[in-house]
């Protein structure tokens, strides 16, 4: 079911993403940050790889026992 | 004899558009018919096969290794390929973003520590692995933009209501477009800064609606895109409910333009007892949705168009009609955009035509009823982008059927679409001319829309004026284009006759 809807003042997280701007941590497609650090936007890119040899089961069992 | 050769690098990974760059520059070669780069999944190895470029070592790849796979003329070509490939992939690894140069961090926790004050992550990995790195940058505090698609609803729904919990934004999955304070992320484009925020659940929508209002005198605050399923029931609109509190709250923000397919009416009862009790005006943009109760606060736009129209304070644009019968011949529209696509088959049917698409609107007939009717095709659709970049970024996958639309015997006008911006290919109109000008003289009329702004990378004037030297006419809007097509099929010598 939808949920009731809020109408309430928004949350701080994302809040300051509108007022700051955004401060990106790029994962995946690496042409994405180049063009961010392009428009001299602050952004660090994540050298990602398929974690547990490209198993998603597995990766996502690996991410749970991590957090 | 050609020769089908292939190389396999163990735990080498590469994402999917720089493969498909290295893919174009290798295929370029002298001697070579076919290369392939793609990560060894199941799915891609079924692809190389098909193709014709998969060796025995290539069988050998799991879905953490790299396959390089060739066919040349001949075995030295293919040889030469390969250490082409091999010198291309040996180049160090940029590092991107502000500060000194370092090592690329290598997962997203040392990435935060990198990058203080990070307040957004945007995550674009294959689909299988998207929710779990989502779920980690919203445990790290982090808005996230989830482009990638295949992502389960019980994982989106699982996302989107941790990020609700956090007081975090979650745009997406298959979240395209977004703009946040003046940045473009993902496939957005180089809009004016203004006074209207858009939330959008489609990506070219957002894209459409944005340019039309930049380009006509207005601006754009932010664009906050939700992903396609957000309205629906099972999601209950919870990216869309947030967003709407966030540009209430904003002061930048005057005005604001919804954008989503019809709706599921309960969900859509929820989203306009909420824009009710929004102090902003609100331009609800439900592509097709027809009887809309809306409130005092808010104007209905049937089309993006309309909804830009009604964001600059135009009146909208009168809707296309038929002046006398069309000739037998079709349309055949070819689209990247999706939501372009639903656009276009709403003034078709509203016209009087009838319409098939492999994404049909209400109106329109599925694919496999084309026979006897105009057709739309969404080429951006996950039928035509498994194993292969989406056209926007490559838009050679459109080749083919352009190509075909032109020397089809029943073909009156192709419509074409033609996206602009960050992320898209850098020259889609020089690709669309080159192969429209190579065509034999005579054949069908082709109209085109330009989705873009002159502060994109492309530039949208020089896009139009290359379009409008092969002979393409470029309307203003993706919607004058179709009203165009429409004008030109009442005009169209019957193909019998040419």
């Amino acid at each position: 079911m939808p949920p009731e809807p809020t109408g309430g003042p928004p949350a701080e997280a994302a809040t300051r993403l509108l007022a700051d701007g955004p401060s990106v941590i790029n994962v995946g497609l690496e042409s994405f940050a180049t063009e961010l650090a392009g428009q001299d936007r602050p952004v660090v890119h994540v050298d990602w790889v398929p974690p547990a040899g490209g198993d998603p089961r597995l990766a996502r069992l690996l991410a749970k026992l991590l957090t | 004899m050609s020769t089908v050769l292939n190389e396999v690098r163990r735990g080498t990974y590469l994402d999917s558009v720089a493969l498909m760059r290295i893919s174009g520059a290798i295929r370029s070669m002298d001697g070579v018919d076919e290369c392939g780069l793609m990560m060894g999944t199941p799915a891609n190895l079924r692809i190389l096969a098909d193709a014709g470029v998969l060796a025995a070592e290539g069988e050998t790849a799991g879905p953490g290794d790299l396959v390089i796979a060739i066919r040349a003329r001949d075995a030295a070509r293919a040889a030469a390929a390969i250490a082409e490939a091999a010198r291309i992939l040996s180049r160090p690894k940029r590092t991107s973003g502000s500060g000194p140069a370092a090592v690329m961090p290598r997962t997203l926790r040392s990435a935060v520590a990198a990058l203080p004050g990070a307040n957004l992550a945007l995550v674009s990995v294959p689909g299988a692995f998207a929710a779990t790195e989502a779920m980690k940058a919203l445990a790290a505090g982090l808005n996230v933009l989830l482009f990638s698609d295949n992502v389960s609803l019980d994982d989106e729904i699982a996302l989107k209501a941790e990020a609700r919990a956090r007081g975090i934004l979650m745009m997406g999955p298959d979240c395209g477009t977004a703009i946040i304070g003046g940045v473009p992320l993902a496939f957005a484009n180089a809009v004016t800064r203004g006074d209207t925020g858009i939330i959008g659940a489609s990506g070219t929508g957002i894209q459409e609606v944005s340019c039309l209002v930049s380009n006509g005198g207005g601006g754009i605050s932010h664009a906050i895109g939700t992903g396609g399923r957000d309205l629906s029931r099972e999601v209950g609109a919870i990216t869309t409910l947030t967003a709407l509190d966030l540009l209430d709250a904003d002061p930048a923000t005057r005005q604001i333009v919804l954008i989503s397919k019809p709706p599921a009416p309960e969900v859509a009862r929820t989203v306009l007892a909420r824009v009710s009790r929004s102090p902003k005006r609100v331009v609800v943009c439900f592509i097709g949705a027809k009887d809309l109760d809306l409130p005092p606060n808010a104007v209905a736009g049937a089309t993006l168009e309309d909804a830009a129209n009604l964001a600059l304070g135009r009146p909208v644009a009168t809707p296309a009609s038929l002046s006398r019968p069309t000739a037998s011949g079709k349309l055949h529209g070819l689209f990247s955009g999706g939501t372009l696509a639903a656009e276009a088959q709403l003034i078709l049917s509203r016209a009087g035509l009838a319409v098939a698409s492999n994404a049909p609107v209400a109106g329109s007939a599925p694919i496999a009823e084309a026979h006897g009717r105009h057709t739309i095709l969404d080429l951006g659709d996950d039928a035509y982008t498994i194993g292969r970049p989406h056209p926007m970024i490559e838009p050679a996958v459109r080749d083919a059927h352009i190509r075909a639309a032109l020397e089809s015997p029943d073909c009156a006008v192709v419509l074409l679409d033609c996206v602009l911006g960050y992320g898209s290919h850098p020259d889609p109109a020089g690709h669309i001319a080159r192969l429209v000008e190579a065509r034999p003289p005579g054949g069908p009329r082709i109209v085109a829309s330009v989705t873009g702004t002159d502060a994109d990378p492309q530039s949208r004037t020089l896009q139009v004026e290359r379009l409008r030297a092969a002979g393409i006419e470029v309307p203003p809007s993706n919607a004058a284009a179709t009203r165009r097509a429409v004008e030109l099929l009442t005009q169209a010598t019957p193909p019998e006759r040419r």
